[in-house]
């Protein structure tokens, strides 16, 4: 077997087993660190299909953006007191997920694929000249978006009553 | 490199544990992981099919690109409306959350 086929399949293993630990954990945090995990190995994909760039994208903006903003949530709100998992969601759950892997199964094995011969390195340089030339009016509203949800974000966090340092626990 | 049928059935079965997670956790931030895994699955499927299918064709990584732009803001807001909502109410159980249901 291939060497990066190897690997791929290796890193798609150990990606699936953390990202079934996400939810299936008891505790959160471990949710959390085993989701780092698995998005890291998401980047180790991309590697491994010749975008380079996007693996750097995926551990700089999952690794360590993503991942601090859910350990810092996890950490401002208490852990449940109830239990995680009640038994409808959980039936209902594996039975609509059960029942859509096995479509996706179907769909994704029924027709053969073209097969290219080969694979291509995309540069960065195209990359970004894509990016900036037929891509550019997506990639500017892209930004709006994050302009907007950065805005947004900071409205709805902010505590109602203006100067006070602690946030009312609001009986509203 | 692998054939695209096994990356397919890959990130099939990642978005379906996602949304096995979105269904079955009562935490709100726990869903908003399980919709990460989901629009990971969803990226790498993109990538994939540019690199292997279409070699040399850029879309599917610009797709990509968005995708994670899209999901980073979707993260930003979702917190935010997490720690808000247990201002209001001292809970984050999904459950909990039917302010505006009738």
């Amino acid at each position: 077997m291939e060497l990066s086929a190897l690997a791929f399949y290796v890193v798609a293993g150990v990606t699936l087993v953390a990202a079934l630990g996400v939810v299936v954990a008891r505790s959160v945090v471990y949710a959390a660190l085993l989701l780092i995990l698995s998005l890291v190995m998401t980047g180790l994909i991309y590697l491994l299909l010749l975008a380079d760039f996007l693996a750097l994208i995926q551990i700089l903006v999952y690794g360590g953006t993503v991942s601090i903003l859910l350990l810092f949530a996890l950490m401002l709100t208490p852990p449940e007191t109830r239990p995680e998992l009640n038994h409808r969601g959980w039936a209902l759950g594996a039975v609509a997920s059960g029942a859509l892997f096995v479509l996706l199964l179907v769909a994704s094995l029924a027709d053969k694929w073209p097969a290219a011969g080969g694979t291509r390195h995309i540069s960065l340089v195209d990359l970004g000249r894509a990016l900036f030339s037929t891509w550019a009016v997506p990639f500017e509203v892209a930004s709006v978006v994050l302009l907007v949800a950065l805005l947004g974000a900071l409205t709805i966090a902010r505590s109602t009553t203006p100067g006070s340092k602690i946030a009312p626990r609001a009986s509203a | 490199m692998v054939p695209i049928e096994h990356i397919m059935v890959f990130t099939g079965a990642l978005f379906c544990i996602g949304v096995y997670g979105v269904m079955a956790r009562r935490n709100a931030v726990l869903v908003l992981m399980a919709i990460e895994l989901m629009l990971n699955a969803v990226a790498i499927n993109l990538v994939a099919f540019g690199t292997l299918v279409y070699p040399g064709q850029i879309n599917g990584m610009v797709f990509a690109i968005f995708v994670v732009t899209i999901a980073a803001a979707e993260l930003g807001l979702g917190l935010a409306i997490v720690l808000r909502v247990y201002r209001m109410r001292s809970s984050i159980n999904v459950d909990d959350i039917d302010l505006m249901r009738w």
